[in-house]
């Protein structure tokens, strides 16, 4: 029979790793669905209405499921950690309360007016709304994300005894909620999903520019979204590098990892590439025993923000056990190659645009739709680095993930609801995408535009409704 | 670090707060955020019942509408009482759900089936698919209110095995009061055959639900802590009762506005006699007391600033929110 532990930190690894897809979305459309309405409502443009519209629907659906699978985390720390909950409640239960009540109610509220009444409120009601749905996106990400960097950089807290049971005690909440770890999350989260949702925006953009249906409202959202990613890929390499050097610094154990750095060493190299010279490097990729392409210096420069003889602790001079090394080891490097990736392709498209031939380039169409869920694929790999990276402690330094289980689940619960999650959420995540595949295939505007004369090309898709 | 005696932030918890030492005004609060979760979400569930009655595809679609714009702020309230046991209370938040393990997921399980079904149900307009989600909306409305009555019995009356006959009798209970709830919305939002047919279903769970409720308080009454002949017991029963003649009767003359309220004031009514049968225990089937579980000085605080901050904002989301939606839902819009 599976051990408890382990079952329930699989499901809350499937639970999470399901549930941030529609987090993702919400965040990441939010800023997209405010500047829509306020164009909508300003210009009076009916392009803008249909990107209102359409993405609005996206955005719903992307709610009603995190919503489900959000609630399913809240009650696991109850249901199976209850030994973290017990203990960390002090610090841990206040963020999310707060969350629910600051964040989460103003968007889910604002949110009804916002799917379903534009047509029974005022225009500056509406315009409201888009903030207030977008602003409680923001915040939800806030709250969740302090409660998670205090489980990363712990601070401001005192080792206590309370009705018999060890529980950390609040001494500081300056020092445990504005933890150094949080700014860096925040920007890294924050500015990820906005590319993310850039990169599915501009991938089904180019499926139709490409295919060429409906011009006018498939090309506004392209440029929008290219535009966006423009920006924002540049960006989360910038404050990623600086978000790496923190951890270096205060997760020497979860660096040592990402690096696959078992002996303490100065000068270390980036391995960019490590191909495995025998199966069992795969899963243990240590340093010795891999052909490797390496940027010599670098990760010596990354961890100590310059210095290229830097020293960088190896795992084995860490007293306690490694987390699984490979895992982090390989998210970390996806993750990454993914980010280079996402930079190479925006400046591919900014060309275009530049030359006037964005819609010309059926390489770049192609590359567009083949990336359009590499961002959120990219979100879930840099939370394995984060969350896989700092095992063994569920509390960094403080608790052991084993000392946070409920003391009285049993193996064989565990593992009935763990099977039972996998087969719900696989269910969510098929319904989810034949869900948002007919919206885009069959509720985006399939009005053909008049031709604009800009590459204008091929046959145009008759109007199918 | 900060000595904790420094900060003026930990001397709010000693004096009493609106005349109420702040255990009491937490443990108080708690069932008032639950019953607010209740009674507003307890209508989505109602109405979700009342869809089995329906087979016309115009009322079944005006039943959504109904609920439409409201359910996700209604199910909030569930996340905030989770989160404010979990500040406030986390000793009994850990063993409660960890105590009910297999009932959570239930839970849970009913909650995501009546989230996603109405959604769903939507996406398509071909006949068999709106049935398979119609089904599902209809199982999740009834499971949910039903498994969640069945953790309020486990924790009322102290059961530690999977559930016994007076908490699944109160699982029972709340499903009949959710329907009321649900008949009582739709009176303030149909018209016609559609109200009056949904009325009748009202008038029959309310008369179920008093029987049952007063069947649970029987069969539970042999747990120690449970005082059936306590005048707040009684008191909340006779109010209930009241209230319940309250509701049949305004809701034949047409005061849907009374009516609703009357269903609320029983959601209340509920709550209030669960949380006063169990104070001052927080946890019967441990023993534990309010007093005991609450959490230190410092952390409690912080909380407290912030629900009083931030729960007086959310009526008012709320406010705008009912209010940008007021009245019946018309059948064209429904369509749309």
């Amino acid at each position: 029979m599976i051990d408890a532990v382990i079952a329930s930190r699989l499901q809350f690894a499937v639970t999470t790793i399901v549930h941030i897809i529609f987090p993702v979305m919400s965040m990441g459309l939010a800023p997209f669905l405010i500047y829509f309405t306020w164009k909508e409502i300003r210009t009076d443009e009916q392009v803008y209405q249909q990107l209102r519209e359409f993405w609005t629907k996206v955005f719903a659906i992307s709610f009603v499921v995190g919503t489900v699978t959000g609630i399913v985390l809240e009650f696991e720390f109850g249901t199976n950690f209850a030994a973290f909950s017990t203990a960390a409640g002090e610090l841990f239960g206040g963020p999310l309360a707060i969350e629910g009540m600051m964040a989460f109610m103003l968007e889910a509220t604002f949110l009804g007016i916002f799917v379903f009444g534009r047509d029974r409120v005022t225009d500056r009601l509406y315009m409201l709304s888009s903030v207030f749905v977008g602003l409680g996106t923001w915040l939800s990400a806030l709250w969740i994300l302090i409660a998670n960097s205090w489980m990363q950089t712990p601070r401001g807290f005192e080792m206590a005894m309370q009705n018999g049971q060890p529980v950390v005690s609040l001494v500081d909440p300056i020092a445990a909620y504005a933890n150094p770890r949080f700014p860096w999350m925040y920007v890294h989260m924050q500015n990820a999903a906005v590319l993310s949702v850039a990169l599915f925006m501009a991938g089904v953009a180019a499926y139709f520019v490409w295919m060429n249906r409906d011009t006018a409202f498939w090309r506004k959202t392209m440029k929008i979204a290219l535009a966006v990613l423009l920006i924002s890929a540049p960006l989360q390499a910038i404050h990623g590098d600086a978000y790496g050097r923190h951890v270096a610094e205060t997760q020497p154990q979860k660096f040592a990892a990402m690096e696959a750095q078992y002996d303490t060493d100065s000068s270390v190299g980036l391995k960019l590439l490590a191909f495995p010279t025998s199966f069992s490097d795969i899963t243990d990729p240590r340093a010795e025993n891999l052909f490797v392409i390496e940027l010599p210096f670098v990760a010596s420069i990354l961890a100590s923000g310059g210095d290229p003889g830097a020293s960088i602790t190896g795992l084995n001079d860490i007293p306690t056990e490694a987390p699984p090394v490979a895992i982090v080891f390989w998210a970390f490097r996806a993750m990454v190659g993914l980010g280079m990736w996402f930079i190479l392709l925006a400046f591919w498209g900014g060309i275009r645009w530049y030359q006037g031939r964005l819609f010309d380039d059926d390489l770049l169409a192609k590359a567009l739709v083949g990336s359009s869920l590499l961002g959120i694929l990219t979100v879930e790999l840099g939370w394995i680095v984060t969350e896989v990276g700092r095992q063994p402690w569920v509390i960094q330094g403080v608790m052991k993930t084993s000392a946070g289980v409920s003391p009285g689940l049993t193996g064989a619960e565990a593992l009935a609801t763990l099977v039972g999650f996998v087969g719900v959420y696989s269910a969510l995540l098929v319904l989810y995408s034949y869900v948002l595949t007919r919206l885009i295939r069959e509720e985006a505007p399939t009005r053909a535009a008049t031709p604009t004369g800009d590459g204008n090309r091929g046959v145009t898709v008759p109007n199918d409704d | 670090m900060i000595e904790p005696t420094a900060l003026p932030l930990s001397t709010l918890a000693d004096g009493p707060l609106f005349g109420l030492p702040l255990t009491r005004l937490w443990f108080g609060l708690l069932f008032v955020v639950f019953g607010t979760f209740l009674a507003l979400d307890g209508f989505d569930f109602g109405v979700g019942a009342l869809f089995a009655t329906r087979d016309d595809d115009g009322e079944r679609e005006q039943l959504l509408s109904a609920i439409g714009p409201f359910w996700d702020g209604n199910e909030v309230w569930l996340v905030v009482f989770g989160g404010l046991l979990f500040a406030v209370f986390p000793v009994v938040y850990g063993d409660l759900f960890s105590r009910h393990y297999l009932l959570m997921f239930a839970i849970l399980g009913s909650l995501i089936l009546r989230g996603l079904a109405p959604e769903m149900y939507e996406q398509r307009h071909d006949r068999q698919w709106q049935r398979y989600w119609g089904r599902a909306f209809i199982v999740g409305s009834l499971a949910a209110p039903f498994t969640l009555g069945v953790f309020v019995g486990n924790w009322l009356f102290g059961v530690r095995g999977v559930a016994s006959a007076a908490s699944l009798t109160i699982g029972l209970a709340v499903v009949a009061l959710t329907v009321v709830d649900g008949a009582a919305f739709l009176g303030l939002k149909t018209r016609g055959d559609l109200r009056l047919e949904t009325r009748l279903f009202g008038h029959v769970a309310q008369v179920a639900y008093l029987v049952l409720a007063v069947a649970a308080l029987l069969l539970g009454r042999s747990a120690s802590h449970i005082d059936v002949t306590a005048p707040t017991t009684l008191t909340l029963l006779g109010v209930t009762v009241v209230l319940a003649a309250v509701y049949v009767t305004a809701s034949r003359r047409g005061r849907h506005y009374v009516a609703f309220a009357a269903v609320a004031g029983q959601v209340y009514g509920l709550v209030a006699l669960v949380a006063t049968l169990l104070y001052p225990l927080v946890d019967p089937a441990v023993g534990r007391t309010a007093e005991a579980a609450i959490v230190s000085p410092l952390p409690l605080n912080l909380t407290t600033i912030g629900a009083a901050l931030l729960l007086p904002l959310v009526a008012v989301y709320f406010v705008v929110l009912y209010s940008a939606f007021d009245g019946p839902v018309d059948e064209p819009e429904a369509y749309s």
